[in-house]
């Protein structure tokens, strides 16, 4: 059975590709695409959608979700994500190591990949732990974890502070082939903030994280780097200082990449407002100034890649005075129309932010997607770009409303997404 | 001996408050805070009769309830309410319990239940009282949240130091001491800058919190240069917890650079008066020598006040709440 999207607009960053057109999917593969494939000429026992010139590109790629399981499955589950991943056009996903039961072991991955396979919409992958328990100290089994599927190593939401651990995860991960992905944040000089430090903090009585906490971890690690050549992956990049840490890093030819998340390129401090739980995060929202920096880190290309940061909270998790709630904000659903912002103010291209969630992070995680190509699998993502809406996390799939852009009017939604050429997700009216 | 002066209400005072609650002087303007102090000073002479008792709040019910621990505030709403004639109710909530997190609106949502009219609200977390706020029908007084506010802290300071100079405008205010953590410090910068003081901070920068100069302060790090000329020394309390080398070294270094004492005082002007929020460390943040000198310590007369100021407060909110069930 074979199907052909006719009459889109055919976006391919990872070459380039933006022409009206026709994809045809076989065998859960893309079968041909381009400009030529049109209703007319095609084998009749071929399926025809019509895309109505909506643009169709490779299904997002989020290298950055907690999925609730194991262990927090109140929160969400692998279902439930996969369920709000579909929605949000994201096809493939990497989940943090990091939860109540840490992903430090081969049952872990093994588990996660398991359910993934019997839900079978979204593709799951999962970073395996730098560390035992994501604790810092002892080297998790590496390469026993690599073998078994580990598209990465993190400790998620903590640095792997100890200057003499990372040295060596880093050597050990650059001999497997793997990449380090480092949560930027010098824990001693965060340990007792609850947000960006400064006037904003000082007059809610809340105390701050240094600004500092994010380019000291950085520095370190690329001189970490240096020593021992191997690949590293900042995550969720925040401050000013970060991007033109990491601007200058690339220019001198580390081996080095990095992502941001919407919220650090579509909010600041001020959102945390009166004590709003849902703008607190980790890294916390920090000033303008730096929200400018990462929209011109996207612009140039320092930043790679933007995650989703996707960190479900139940209600009661959230609905605390603001230094005793969870950190986090659901993303798997808001990730395109927000980064789309970008490319409607024209701060960003449109190829060069669909390569920010397609081809990069697919590479980042060593995976073969991402791409429109021939005999590439079939993910995609069929979107309308301009499309008037507002954000409503009624409608959110995720188990978890946590989301701070609740009724933030936006350009562009999902018409529906496409895993292996099987639809898992359409958009009331569309298809 | 100072002359207490009891100031003409003005013509341009409201007659009530905007809001509901009270949870931040931030919240106040120049205005609502001299009603509050007018109202506050009518008080005074009430609490001072053999018959302290009046029936403005009778059949109100006041809760006091305390996240955290407390004797004086508590106690001097407490006094305030039965002055007042309201029917106070005392609730104290281990400080273990709170971290188990629904603990704060479970039992606000209890009590609303039981239809109080005013519930005064101490939390150790910052913004905790203005949650609280959001889900009760209630007037919720702030008792003091985190680091963030203590407004009637704040109003008993200034009506102090109102009755004993006779205006806030114009004065040269030095608070000392562990201001990064104190929510007595942020209420009073807000208020003595609304009132037009001129406000000074003084303690070493570890006890300083980013950007404080932010809110309308003079940065001192040198204890002397920071009391030169001042008319007001407000000394704060500093937990001992934090002296032993986390953010001062020492609790004898401290009391070194940062203790009040006759020969710190003597730049400060000669009629300078001293205040404290209590309970002192006498020998940490204050010479007990100082603390006790009856022409320049307003401590006593601080505690005192702090009875009429709830008194006002309590009898202002609820005027609020009888034009809000007349609307």
């Amino acid at each position: 059975m074979a199907s052909a999207y006719l009459n889109a607009r055919l976006l391919d960053p990872a070459s380039g590709l933006d022409t009206v057109g026709g994809l045809i999917v076989k065998d859960r593969v893309i079968a041909d695409l381009g400009p030529s494939i049109t209703a007319d000429g095609l084998a009749d026992d071929i399926e025809r959608i019509d895309c109505g010139g909506a643009c169709l590109a490779p299904g997002l790629v989020d290298i950055r979700v907690r999925v609730g399981e194991p262990g927090e499955a109140h929160k969400e589950t692998i279902a439930s994500a996969s369920a709000a991943a579909a929605a949000g056009g994201v096809t493939a996903l990497a989940c943090l190591p990091d939860g109540p039961e840490p992903i430090d072991r081969r049952a872990g991955l093994e588990y996660v990949a398991r359910r993934a396979r019997e839900i079978k919409s979204t593709k799951i992958f999962a970073y395996a732990c730098v560390t035992r328990g994501a604790e810092g100290r002892e080297l998790a089994e590496m390469g026993l974890l690599a073998e078994a599927g580990a598209v990465a190593f993190s400790d998620g939401g903590n640095a792997v502070a100890d200057a003499l651990v990372m040295s060596r995860a880093l050597a050990y991960a650059g001999a497997l082939g793997k990449t380090i992905v480092q949560h930027p944040e010098e824990p001693r000089l965060a340990s007792e903030g609850v947000m960006n430090a400064g006037e904003i903090a000082t007059r809610l009585g809340l105390s701050g994280i240094p600004r500092q906490a994010e380019p000291i971890m950085i520095e370190r690690d690329l001189r970490l780097v240096e020593l021992t050549g191997a690949r590293y992956h900042v995550a969720h990049v925040s401050t000013a200082e970060s991007v033109e840490i990491l601007r200058r890093a690339k220019r001198r030819g580390l081996p080095v990449t990095c992502d941001t998340a919407p919220p650090y390129f579509a909010l600041t401090e001020i959102d945390v407002g009166d004590y709003r739980t849902f703008a607190r995060l980790s890294p916390p929202l920090r000033s303008d100034a730096d929200r400018q920096a990462v929209v011109e880190g996207l612009a140039d290309g320092t930043i790679d890649i933007i995650a989703s940061d996707h960190w479900p909270q139940d209600v009661e998790s959230k609905r605390l005075p603001f230094a005793l709630a969870e950190p986090g904000i659901v993303g798997l659903e808001t990730l395109l129309p927000l980064t789309l912002e970008l490319v409607h103010r024209g701060h960003v291209p449109l190829m060069q932010a669909l390569a920010a969630l397609t081809c990069r992070p697919a590479d980042l995680i060593g995976q073969k997607l991402g791409r429109l190509a021939k005999g590439a699998p079939a993910d995609l993502v069929l979107f309308d770009l301009d499309r008037p809406g507002r954000i409503e996390v009624d409608r959110f799939r995720s188990k978890s409303k946590n989301s701070p852009f609740d009724g933030r009017p936006v350009s562009g939604a999902v018409l529906a997404t496409i895993v292996d050429g099987r639809p898992v997700y359409q958009a009331e009216g569309f298809g | 001996m100072q002359r207490i002066i009891d100031p003409m209400p003005d013509s341009s005072v409201p007659e009530r408050l905007r809001q509901r609650h009270l949870l931040a002087i931030s919240d106040l303007s120049e205005v609502e805070i001299t009603l509050l102090l007018d109202c506050a000073d009518s008080y005074v002479e009430q609490s001072r009769q053999p018959d302290k008792k009046s029936s403005q709040l009778r059949g109100r019910t006041v809760i006091n309830l305390f996240f955290e621990n407390s004797t004086r505030t508590r106690t001097s709403f407490e006094v305030a309410g039965k002055r007042l004639g309201a029917d106070t109710v005392n609730m104290s909530v281990g400080s273990s319990s709170i971290k188990k997190g629904e603990t704060l609106i479970d039992t606000a949502l209890t009590l609303n239940a039981m239809h109080p009219d005013v519930l005064i609200v101490r939390h150790p977390a910052s913004g905790a009282v203005e949650l609280l706020s959001q889900k009760v029908s209630a007037a919720v007084i702030n008792g003091g949240d985190g680091s963030h506010e203590h407004p009637t802290q704040a109003l008993l300071d200034a009506l102090t130091i109102r009755r004993r100079v006779g205006r806030l405008a114009g004065l040269k205010v030095a608070i000392c001491g562990d201001i990064m953590h104190s929510r007595v410090a942020r209420s009073n910068i807000h208020l003595l800058n609304i009132m037009g003081a001129q406000v000074r901070a003084i303690a070493p920068p570890t006890l300083l919190p980013p950007a404080i100069e932010r809110l309308g302060v003079a940065v001192f790090h040198d204890m002397r240069a920071g009391l030169e000329g001042a008319d007001i020394v407000m000394m704060l309390r500093l937990q001992l917890e934090r002296m032993q080398g986390s953010f001062v070294p020492s609790t004898r270094e401290y009391y070194h650079l940062y203790g009040l004492d006759r020969d710190k005082l003597s730049v400060a002007n000669p009629e300078a008066l001293i205040m404290h929020p209590g309970p002192m460390n006498r020998g940490v943040e204050i010479d007990s020598d100082v603390a006790d000198d009856i022409n320049r310590s307003v401590i006593l007369d601080q505690v005192e006040l702090g009875v009429a100021v709830r008194m006002a407060c309590l009898d202002q909110l609820t005027r609020v709440l009888d034009a809000e069930g007349g609307d």
